[in-house]
């Protein structure tokens, strides 16, 4: 029986990444190594104002004062910052006005990626701000938005025709100087997404944004940026995917969300960034700070993400919740395989009063791979009568896999309920063989169980995303059993 | 026409052999009942069948619709139609009962190389087979037995078998948990999907099960194997005179 697991596990381990294809477009490339020259080079290509090269320089400088972090339960190899390149962009294509002007390889990647830009998107109502490599290749359902005075575009395009709210905003949630990776993506950031939903607008349709590395040797650095103002609301989406390298390659990204008073934001990502093959060579190192502030009272933030990819994973998509009634939830469902490290969680700062948070995240662990949860919840002197929930459920398949937990909670008022729960649990064999019973394959049935077990989070997400995050986590989990 | 065939069937757990020679022959359209006393190895017979991992069959065959069945695996012998209606059904947490359901009636399909059913067919599937055993809409909408009431299980144990029509279903002790007007018609249940080309073992310890659904043969088992064979009378007799007295016959 064991061995029959084993192999089965083993098996797993051979699985393919289904997007490990690269694309033969002309780049045009930043030369290696990161000084101050580059941090102008990336500004200047870019056709950037002066306070934005100042802001990118300030981070910069005190990116050289900071060292890496060490505190994750994360092996991570030295990362040679001079070896990278950190400015790649399809050569000629800076901004497009119509598809008919991208390069049909360019297409034909995202195509392949089933990201269709083209009108079929329309129908599902999402509109699609497109990240490849370092610049924004085109964002769909403009006019829709215009209508609505919401503004929708490339990071890049928001420094120059809204330069007012990008200086506002920018680094107001997630300052330059908040951590290591913080630090450099605000140095070199490259491109994102920019997003502004205007006093009691109602975004009609699912904002979302494809991120995808092609380059070898290049880092990817996006910015994102939401405001919703007051009464307004979004419903925001992020897919990551990268080609099939040998050597690892660098993704630090920012995402500050700030929700004005009543405001609701919800923000859905499903993680597919390589994770390397098998042995645990290559893979995306995702070193990714994603903050939010329900600034005003009311506000509500909403965070949902689906975790399958990257070969190290340090992500805590946390919210401070500043005004008073405000709600913030964090679902998570994390797996790792192979040789794939995750150290991942949430943050809930509570500032306000009656402000309520609740933390689900289930970590699933196959293979060699190692899963953590880290989370914090924190009560503020003037957070009465506040409320956080939280539930960290870990699931075990194999045993040669590590699952972890740990929750921080510090309370500096005593009128509000902190909860914790935490189970560990592994997939039951009788379980299994009622599927298989019932003529389900090995596969078939760890897959049905494990959706079952991440369903929580799963019915969080947007339904065209959330039959994406099904197919994809079967993929993850093929050949598996506990 | 012959659809099982068990032949000095030995099965061990854990090194302990608890089946000890165990032979039947069922055809297509009958209907035979087990009986026994507690640990006989009833339900284990049920689990070697089924191909329970765990279940060590040391000696015998058994020949389903003309294949081995002993050297399938246990989904390959569930989607050549063997169905177990289990003693102690699990929960499935997170997944509803629709999704099992068309992922199940699906996995069939394509092992007969059929398309997957149609939404529409479906949903007319669901609603048969749901009405005809007595499961509420209600329960439809839930995880798989998850808060299901020891009855519900059994309920839906039959609701599955109605969706996914085996030819040969084991039904370990369905009476246990049904109250009187459930067993009433989940008994009608099965008597109305029984055909001359199905047929069914019923586990069962009391003869009220089988006042509804009457079996063409019914067999005593004892340490392992079948001690004593007869007709729907069996039962009767031995509801009266007990199990000593019956098998103190032979
Ligand atoms: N997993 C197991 N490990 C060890 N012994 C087992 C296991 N399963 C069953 N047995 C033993 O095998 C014997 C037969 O059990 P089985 O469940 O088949 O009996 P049964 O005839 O179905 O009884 P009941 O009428 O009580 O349901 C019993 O002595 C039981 O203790
Ligand atoms: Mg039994």
């Amino acid at each position: 029986m064991e061995e029959v697991k084993n192999k089965v596990i083993d098996e797993l381990s051979n699985k393919d990444y289904e997007f490990g294809f690269t694309t033969d477009i002309e780049m045009e490339l930043a030369p290696k190594g990161l000084n101050e020259d580059i941090v102008r080079f990336i500004s200047e290509k870019k056709g950037e104002p002066q306070w934005m090269l100042d802001y990118r320089l300030k981070a910069y400088r005190h990116w050289l004062t900071l060292k890496m972090p060490k505190w994750g339960h994360l092996d991570i190899p030295k990362i040679d910052y001079q070896d990278l390149s950190y400015f790649a962009a399809p050569k000629n294509m800076p901004k497009y006005e119509s598809l008919d002007e991208v390069d049909p390889e360019l297409l034909d990647t995202f195509n392949k990626l089933g990201i269709p830009l083209e009108e079929q998107k329309r129908l599902t109502g999402i509109a699609v701000d497109a990240v490849f490599d370092s610049v924004s290749v085109k964002t769909t359902f403009q006019e829709t938005l215009k209508e609505l005075d919401i503004i929708f575009c490339s990071m890049s395009d928001a420094i120059k025709d809204h330069p007012d709210l990008v200086k506002k905003y920018i680094g107001s949630v997630v300052p330059y100087t908040d951590n290591y990776f913080a630090s450099l993506n605000a140095a070199v950031f490259s491109d994102g997404s920019f997003c502004y939903i205007p006093k009691g607008a109602r975004c009609p349709v699912e904002l979302s944004t494809y991120f995808r590395i092609n380059t070898a040797g290049t880092g990817q650095f996006e910015r994102t940026l939401i405001i919703a103002d007051e009464g307004a609301y979004v419903s925001y989406l992020e897919g990551c995917t990268a080609p099939q390298r040998d050597e690892n390659q660098l993704h630090a990204a920012v995402v500050e969300i700030i929700a004005e008073k009543d405001a609701e934001v919800k923000y859905s990502t499903v993680q597919n960034w390589y994770p390397g093959d098998k042995d645990g060579k290559g893979g995306i190192y995702n070193f990714v700070t994603k903050r939010a502030i329900c600034k005003g009272n009311g506000s509500k933030v909403s965070w949902t993400q689906v975790e399958t990819g990257s070969a190290i994973t340090w992500k805590y998509p946390s919210t401070i919740l500043k005004g008073d009634d405000t709600i913030a939830e964090f679902y998570s469902v994390a797996v790792t395989n192979n040789h794939q490290q995750a150290d991942t969680g949430s943050k809930m700062i509570h500032l306000g009063k009656n402000s309520k948070s609740t933390i689900v995240s289930k970590g699933i662990s196959l293979g060699k791979s190692q899963n953590t949860y880290r989370g914090m919840v924190k009560f503020g002197k003037n957070a009465h009568n506040s409320r956080n929930h939280s539930q960290c459920d870990s699931l075990l398949m194999g045993d040669k896999c590590g699952a972890h937990t740990f929750p921080y909670i510090k309370v500096e008022n005593n009128t509000g309920i902190v909860e914790h729960e935490a189970t560990t649990s592994k997939i039951a064999d009788d379980q299994l063989n009622y599927l298989k019973q019932r003529g389900l394959g090995e596969e078939q049935a760890v897959s049905l169980l494990v959706n079952g077990y991440a369903k929580e989070v799963l019915k969080q997400l947007p339904m065209e995303f959330a039959a994406e995050a099904t197919k994809l986590l079967s993929i993850s989990m093929e050949g598996s059993v506990g | 026409m012959e659809l099982i065939k068990i032949r000095d069937l030995h099965v061990n757990i854990d090194n302990k052999e608890i089946l000890k020679g165990f032979d039947l022959n069922i055809n297509r359209g009958e209907v035979h009942a087990i009986m026994g006393p507690n640990g006989t190895g009833k339900s284990t017979l049920a689990s070697a069948l089924v191909g329970k991992p765990d279940y060590e069959v040391t000696k015998g065959e058994v020949i389903f619709k003309g294949k081995d069945l002993l050297e399938m695996e246990i989904e390959e012998r569930a989607l050549e139609g063997l169905f177990l209606a289990f003693q102690y059904p699990v929960e499935i947490p997170g997944v509803s009962m629709i999704n099992f359901m068309k992922t199940v009636v699906d996995a069939r399909r394509e092992y007969r190389k059929e398309e997957p059913i149609s939404p529409v067919d479906f949903l007319k599937l669901v609603k048969r087979s749901s009405e005809l055993v007595g499961i509420s809409d209600k329960m439809k909408g839930r995880a798989v037995n998850e808060g299901f009431s020891g009855g519900e299980k059994k309920k839906n144990e039959i609701f599955q078998m109605a969706m996914l029509q085996p030819d040969l279903a084991i039904l370990d002790e369905l009476d246990s948990g049904l109250d009187i007007d459930s067993l009433k018609q989940v008994a009608e249940a099965i008597n109305k999907l029984r055909n001359e080309n199905n047929a069914f073992l019923i586990i069962t310890h009391y003869q009220r099960l089988l006042d509804y659904i009457v079996p063409d043969f019914v067999h005593i088992m004892n340490d392992g194997k079948i001690v004593k064979s007869g007709d729907k009378d069996l039962a009767k007799e031995l509801e009266s005179k007990g199990y000593d007295d019956i098998m103190g016959l032979n």
